[in-house]
């Protein structure tokens, strides 16, 4: 897929595969362009060439009812309070489905109890902790029962048990046979889940995958990704699409 | 209790309660949206909007030059909503520019048609500052109707433009059609504007939208019930500042205006003591 911004292309001809019960880290520094590339898979950008097939068709809102999205944290906050409820049940609205199903209210309570934040169904969602609230818009995620779950730098700012507890979730999902991509500045504690990584520079696709294991060294300022170092092999190239498959 | 019975009064009452049901539902999305100050770029379009209709009667050469003035606001506020909307959407510009440049366009486009159309800006300050104490029946049905269509809609569809307010990215995801919701708030505030036009004018019809949200967000953390306590709010402050000016010589839509500042004012102040109150006994506990 391609993707320009403003005049400028952002994403170079990326093509990256997901397959089921095999999550893929997206990696790379700031400005990388990965959050370019999952929301360009979501809908969220439109592509200036290439495509987006899920499930072997072509992205549409038909598609779209089989993926749970949990953007960056900073994207969720808005002018008006609401309470994580509010925010979970949401999630369960989409192509064709613009009034939330009649038992919404216990579906996104069950998906705040998975995630273990059942008892803030009811609390102001700015007014909970970065873990707290990247838990609720996982269970916003994944009360769409999504057979893809896609996550942009879930880690970012979240407390050690929350990472913990979110690394679970995904092993959960994993083993049912969903499909998870994932954005990462490091793999901390999805290291175990983690076993194949695309890791993007200015756009490009640099690396596919073992990811590098080496503590968030694609994250620092000034990383070299053109030469290879000890964890990361070759960059490969060649012109793509982006696939996920089942 | 006479007063009730004079038709003029109960026609100004059942349009202040409309109003005042209707425009904060519409203002709970625009301040999540974080796009209050969208009524206020939308109000003055629909200034020219009623200029543009002065301008068409006095062409018809109808009696009655006011009479294209409503459906020539109705017009231009869906049009300025429908541009403004689109540019935002596209990014040709930042929201804050494209509002300014229609607060300045409309507000002199307005002057230039009614002056076109041989009135003088004194006829324009009805619709700039509200004028329900010559509210007609016909303007009364006008309201009615705006007002169940944005019942309708502002309710009806709440749990969609919530999402799509609360998380443009996460709803785009979901396939949820994002820029035809966007599209129908942005309607809906034309809508809005055109109808709450007679009870507060254009200059403060963003304050009756925005005002009951702000109030109401201070004492709740719920989306929904932030929406429902700011639509009993806006009632209670347009028939509040409708009925006091029965009694007294005072302009309407400016003392509902600033009633809400000073119910504004109050709830801010009564909330503030009680988080001083909560910080006091968190720490003495801790100690």
């Amino acid at each position: 897929m391609r993707v320009r911004l403003g005049g400028h292309e952002i994403l170079h001809d990326v093509h990256v595969d997901a397959h089921a019960g095999a999550p893929v880290a997206i990696m790379g520094g700031n400005g990388s362009g990965k959050s370019t590339l999952v929301r360009a898979l979501v809908g969220a950008l439109p592509l200036s060439g290439g495509s987006v097939k899920i499930f072997g068709k072509e992205r549409s809102r038909a598609t779209s009812r089989r993926v749970g999205y949990v953007p960056q944290r900073v994207s969720a906050g808005s002018g008006v309070s609401a309470t994580a409820i509010e925010v979970v049940t949401s999630g369960l609205l989409g192509a064709g489905r613009l009034v939330p199903p009649r038992d919404a209210k216990a579906r996104a309570i069950a998906a705040l109890d998975d995630l273990g934040v059942g008892e803030l169904a009811h609390r102001d969602v700015s007014h909970l902790s970065g873990g707290q609230q990247q838990r609720v818009l996982i269970a916003r995620a994944l009360v769409r029962k999504p057979d893809l779950l896609i996550l942009d730098e879930p880690m970012a700012g979240v407390d050690v048990p929350s990472q913990e507890a979110l690394a679970a979730t995904l092993q959960r999902h994993s083993d049912s046979g969903g499909s998870v991509v994932i954005v990462l500045h490091e793999l901390g504690a999805l290291t175990p889940l983690i076993d194949h990584a695309v890791v993007l520079e200015q756009g490009c696709v640099t690396h596919v995958g073992e990811p590098p294991r080496g503590l968030g060294v694609h994250a620092l300022p000034g990383h070299d990704h053109e030469h290879a170092h000890a964890d990361v092999p070759e960059p490969t190239a060649s012109p793509f699409a982006w696939e996920v498959r089942k | 209790m006479s007063v009730l019975t004079d038709p003029l009064v109960q026609r100004m009452m059942l349009v202040a309660i409309m109003v005042g049901v209707t425009a904060p539902i519409v203002g709970t999305y625009l301040v999540h949206r974080r796009m209050a100050l969208l009524g206020d770029g939308i109000g003055h379009v629909a200034l020219a909007g009623v200029a543009a209709g002065w301008l068409a009667g006095s062409w018809a050469g109808l009696a009655d030059q006011d009479a294209l003035a409503i459906p020539g606001a109705i017009v231009f506020a869906i049009a300025g909503a429908v541009v403004i909307e689109r540019m935002r959407a596209r990014g040709i510009a930042a929201a804050d520019v494209i509002m300014a440049v229609m607060f300045y366009g409309g507000i002199a486009s307005g002057v230039l048609l009614i002056s076109a159309a041989g009135g003088s800006n004194a006829n324009l300050m009805g619709y700039l500052f509200g004028s329900i104490s010559t509210v007609s029946w016909n303007d009364v049905w006008v309201t009615v109707i705006l007002s169940i269509a944005i019942l309708a809609i502002g309710l009806g569809l709440r749990r969609s433009l919530f999402a799509v307010t609360h998380d443009q990215e996460f709803a785009h995801s979901t396939g949820l059609p994002v820029n035809a919701l966007n599209m129908v708030v942005a309607v809906l505030a034309a809508v809005t504007i055109t109808a709450s036009m007679r009870v507060v004018g254009v200059l403060l019809v963003s304050g009756l939208m925005i005002l009951p949200v702000a109030i109401s967000q201070m004492v709740t953390g719920s989306f929904n019930r932030t929406m429902n306590i700011a639509m009993v709010i806006g009632v209670v402050l347009c028939v509040s500042g409708v009925g006091i000016t029965l009694f007294y010589n005072l302009q309407p839509g400016a003392l509902i205006v600033v009633l809400g500042v000073l119910l504004y004012v109050v709830v801010a102040s009564g909330a503030s003591l009680r988080h001083r109150a909560r910080q006091r006994r968190e720490k003495v506990e801790t100690a």
